[in-house]
Formats: C-alpha cells, structure tokens, sequence
C-alpha cells in the first residue's frame, strides 16, 4: 500500500485553555483531492498550519510527503503550495510579477517562469490582463490568480483554505470548475479546507469531518451517505393524511417519514423497496403524482454527523 | 543569498516602484530639501559640509525611513501577504534582511543623491570660476560612514516596531513616539558628558565615537529584529 501522503498521529494544539485540535489522527492518500469539512471555527485552518509547519502541535506527529512537521517544516514548505485563508496578492504588482516572485522563490529559472506563467493564465484566462495591477482586479480574478500561484512551480501537494469562501454562486460554481480542471490536468494532491458542501461533493474523493477541532469521521462521500444517510424517497400527491404517516413508519422498511405540503420524505432502510408503500398510500386514498428517488446529500450526512456530535 | 536577491526584487518592485506618484512625492519633496534648497540656502559652504550641512545629510534619510518602514511587516500584515510569503520556502532571515537591506539602501541613495545634487546645486551658487568637489573628503566619508550607520539603526528600529504592530497606522505612531525618545536620549546624552570632555576630542575622535556607538545600537537592534521574526510567532499574531 502505497504511503500517505499526510499523516497525522493523535496530533492537539491548544491556544491557552482552547483545544483547537484534539487528538486528529489522519491519513491522506496521495493524487486525490481530500476535502476536510467542518463548521467555523472546528480547526481546519489551524490543521493547515500544523501540516506546513507554522505552528508546532501541542501534542502528537504530523508527516506530510514524508517529512516530519517538526523537524522539517522548510522542506515540506519548498514541495508544496498553499492558498490560505487570505488570497495574499501583492496588489501594487502586476499579475505575471506576482507568479514570477513565486517562481524565483521556488528557484525556478527564467525561462520555465516565463512558460509556466503563459501556460497558467492562458489556461485561467487571465492572460491579456497580466500586465495589470493585481490590486484593480475583482475578486474572483484575484483568487484564480492566487489558485495559479499555489500551483505555480508543480508542487505535489496543494493545501486550499476555503477558495471560494464569500463568493456568490456563479462566481463560487466558475472557480469550482477552474479549480477542478487544474488539479485534474496537474495531478496533485489537494487538501481543501471547506464548509462548502458542493464543493466537497464536487471535488473530492475523501472527506474528513471535523468538529470543535475533533475528528468526527473519514471517508469516500457515498460511503459517508451509506454509514449515516440512507436512500430517501419523494412522493409527490394529494390526500396524505396523519393515520397514512403513522402506518408508514411502522413499515420495517421505514426510518422516518414527515410531510412538507404535498411531498411526502421518507428515509429509507437498506435498499427499501418502494412498491408496497405506494400501493399502501393508493389503498389508503391518497393520489400519488410521483415517485422519486435518492440518496442524502453530503449536507444531510454533515447536519447528521453535527447533531450526533452534540448530543 | 538567492533568496535574499528575490526578496530584495520583491520589495524593490512592492514598496519603492510601485507606490505610485502619490507615494513617490514626500521622498521627492525630502530629497528637494536634502539636494536643493539646503545647498542653494547654505551656499557655496555647503562644499564644507558646515555642522548644519552634515545634520540635514543625517536627518533627511530619516525621515525618508519614518515614511516607508512602518509598513514594512506591519502592512504585509495587514494585506494579508504575510501569511501567505511564510507558507512558502523562503527562508524568516531572508525576509527580513530583504527589507532593511532594501529600506537602508533607499534612504543611503537619498542622501548619495542629496549630496550629488548639493554639489552642483553649491557649485551653482557660487556663480563664476571653476568647479569645486567637497573640500574635506575625510569628513565626506565620515559623513557618509554616519550615514549608513543611522540609516541601519532606523531601519532595524523601525522594523522590530512594524513587526509588533498589529496595524501600520500603530506602527507609525509607534515610531513618532521612538523618534521623540531617541532625539530626546540623544540630548541628554550629549549634555551628561562633560564639556570638556567633548572639547578635548579631535573631530575624527568624535566622528569615531558616534560611529561606534551606532555600530553597537545596530547589531542589538538587528539582532533584537532576527531574534523576533520567527514563523510561528508572526502566525500567532
């Protein structure tokens, strides 16, 4: 089995009597985008910092592309990019001068700057306007070009804080997309920092759950579905009535049901076949318009895992 | 060293080219002053470097610093670019030697450039006959020496206190209120030696003094500076 490309071991950081992260152990396979979700404030970005080195943990070991976060912070900083929680864009240079700082402190030579700054922005682009400052540009632009910059000198392993945090949904949806497209056509190994959860749905193939800097679960989003939100059904009708519900439920198929106007939610057990409970709603006098099926979405998991949490 | 010359390249094209007309006219209005309007007051004794002369040279670059060094963590701070220059690979020394080297160099050419322009602008003022160069070269070096090192305990001075300000507005006044206590320690340093004690020094004597003094302010300062500039710290703030 090939080895992680992160791995944390009980790892805790405390801020005075504040226990921004507790006991997160953790594996991160390589070439995947592994999206690490959680509320404000569960940790995420203090788990970035620990993993690059900006911070020393309180307790436990972190070794990220083999490195020990302690002891050889300065090489897993020289393999890897990062685009924190700010896009941290000198706005008084221009777009190209800004790629081409990174590249030289990366030590790239002038003609590979020159290339790759070409090959970025027309793949973004951004190319026509990369000789104006940074600083004029919206903010959509500024992030691609910070995404750009994080990718900039082919590093294998790119942490991401929360890319697309305050933007509205076009703007957030276009980023998405840019950003998927990159990592695929690089083929790095990507640490997103999210509370999105369509992002997470979108771009990875792992996720992590944190919460009040716990981990609450890992794992592929199907099989997060699979272990907290079953399959769902929708019946869309008229004439559903309380006694109908309550015969419902008592279904073994049945987890819950509950009515919102004329759509009929139930949450399925294992595969639950649908058959029977129409045919009990049509005897019953109810008309039944549609039938449509599915699983929870990754918010439904999040919301589940959340209030387990609490309780 | 490659790191330092990129970060140098940086902050050469961020802070001092970049600033635009609006932010280039208060050192040009100091250089006015240091290159111009002091020679063309003083006249042809600037050639002399009068006491007045070697004050302006020493004082103007100062102030040149007072107007750039606050932002120099401080506002990488506040712009968010900090957080995002320490994820990377160069190096806490690179970063910060960058920034005095750059600032000190800038505020050094303005008082090479003030006293080239002073040249002319005295030579001007004499009117006929033939072209001086300063009269006492020694003292042109030793000026320059003074300079430099003032210049560096500006720098390192203003860095430490942009480093722990949380805003650059908080820096600058922070630095208003150290260059109160500095002219003012200055002072009183000057008046606690006694009178004679001054007098019986040779002006080199007395140029080798301050020098020394200032080396040794220079590398407490620098050192403080290297010392405060750690990743973790400037993460935490």
């Amino acid at each position: 089995m090939p080895e992680p490309i992160i791995r944390t071991e009980h790892l805790s950081r405390s801020f005075g009597t504040v226990k921004a992260i507790d006991d997160l152990s953790l594996e991160v396979p390589a070439g995947i985008v592994f999206g690490f979700l959680g509320p404000n404030g569960a940790g995420k970005t203090t788990t970035i910092h620990l993993l690059l080195g900006l911070l020393e943990p309180t307790q436990g070991r972190a070794w990220v592309l083999g490195f020990d976060t302690r002891t050889q912070a300065d090489d897993i900083r020289a393999r890897s990019g990062a685009l924190l929680e700010f896009a941290g864009l000198y706005e008084r240079m221009s777009a190209e001068d800004n790629l081409d700082l990174y590249g030289r402190i990366y030590r790239m030579p002038a003609p590979a700057r020159r290339a790759r700054t070409k090959e970025l922005l027309t793949h973004l682009d951004l190319w026509d306007r990369r000789r104006d400052l940074v600083g004029a540009w919206s903010r959509g632009m500024k992030q691609k070009l910070a995404v750009a910059r994080a990718l900039f000198h082919h590093p294998p392993l790119v942490f991401l804080d929360e890319p697309t945090a305050g933007f509205d949904p076009v703007a957030a949806a276009a980023l998405r997309d840019d950003l998927a497209n990159l990592v695929a056509r690089e083929g790095v190994t990507v640490f997103l920092n999210t509370h999105n959860l369509t992002e997470a749905e979108t771009l990875c193939a792992q996720v992590g759950v944190i919460r009040q800097g716990k981990l609450v679960t890992v794992g592929a989003p199907d099989a997060l579905r699979a272990r907290t939100g079953g399959p769902q059904a929708e019946i869309v009708g008229r004439g559903f009535t309380e006694p109908m519900l309550a015969t419902l439920r008592e279904r073994p198929q049945v987890a819950h049901a509950e009515l919102h106007n004329s759509h009929l939610l139930i949450a399925l057990r294992g595969e639950g076949e649908m058959g029977p409970l129409v045919s009990l709603l049509v005897h019953a006098g109810a008309e039944v318009e549609e039938v449509r099926r599915g699983k929870a979405s990754l918010e439904e998991v999040f919301l589940t895992l959340m209030e387990e949490e609490q309780r | 060293m490659s790191d330092i010359r990129t970060m140098i390249w940086k902050e050469t094209k961020d802070s001092v080219l970049q600033g635009g007309w609006s932010a280039s006219i208060r050192p040009l209005i100091l250089l006015g002053i240091l290159g111009i309007f002091s020679p063309w007051r003083i006249g042809p004794k600037w050639l002399a470097l009068t006491p007045l002369a070697v004050a302006i040279v020493l004082v103007i670059p100062l102030l040149v610093i007072l107007s750039f060094v606050g932002d120099a963590i401080a506002g990488e701070r506040e712009r968010h670019t900090l957080e995002t220059l320490l994820a990377g690979r160069v190096s806490d020394r690179a970063i910060l030697l960058s920034k005095i080297i750059v600032t000190t160099g800038y505020a050094w050419g303005t008082a090479l450039l003030g006293l080239l322009l002073g040249l002319i602008v005295a030579n001007l003022t004499k009117g006929q006959g033939s072209w001086e160069f300063y009269t006492q070269v020694d003292l042109l070096l030793e000026t320059l020496a003074l300079s430099l090192l003032a210049n560096l305990l500006g720098v390192s001075g203003g860095v430490l206190i942009s480093l722990r300000s949380a805003t650059v507005r908080q820096a600058q006044q922070y630095l208003i209120v150290a260059t109160l206590v500095l002219v003012v320690g200055v002072v009183l340093a000057l008046k606690a030696v006694p009178a004679e004690a001054i007098a019986s020094l040779s002006a080199s004597q007395f140029w080798l003094i301050a020098m020394a003094v200032l080396a040794v302010l220079d590398a407490i300062l620098l050192g403080a500076s290297l010392v405060s500039f750690r990743r973790s710290h400037l993460i935490l703030s």
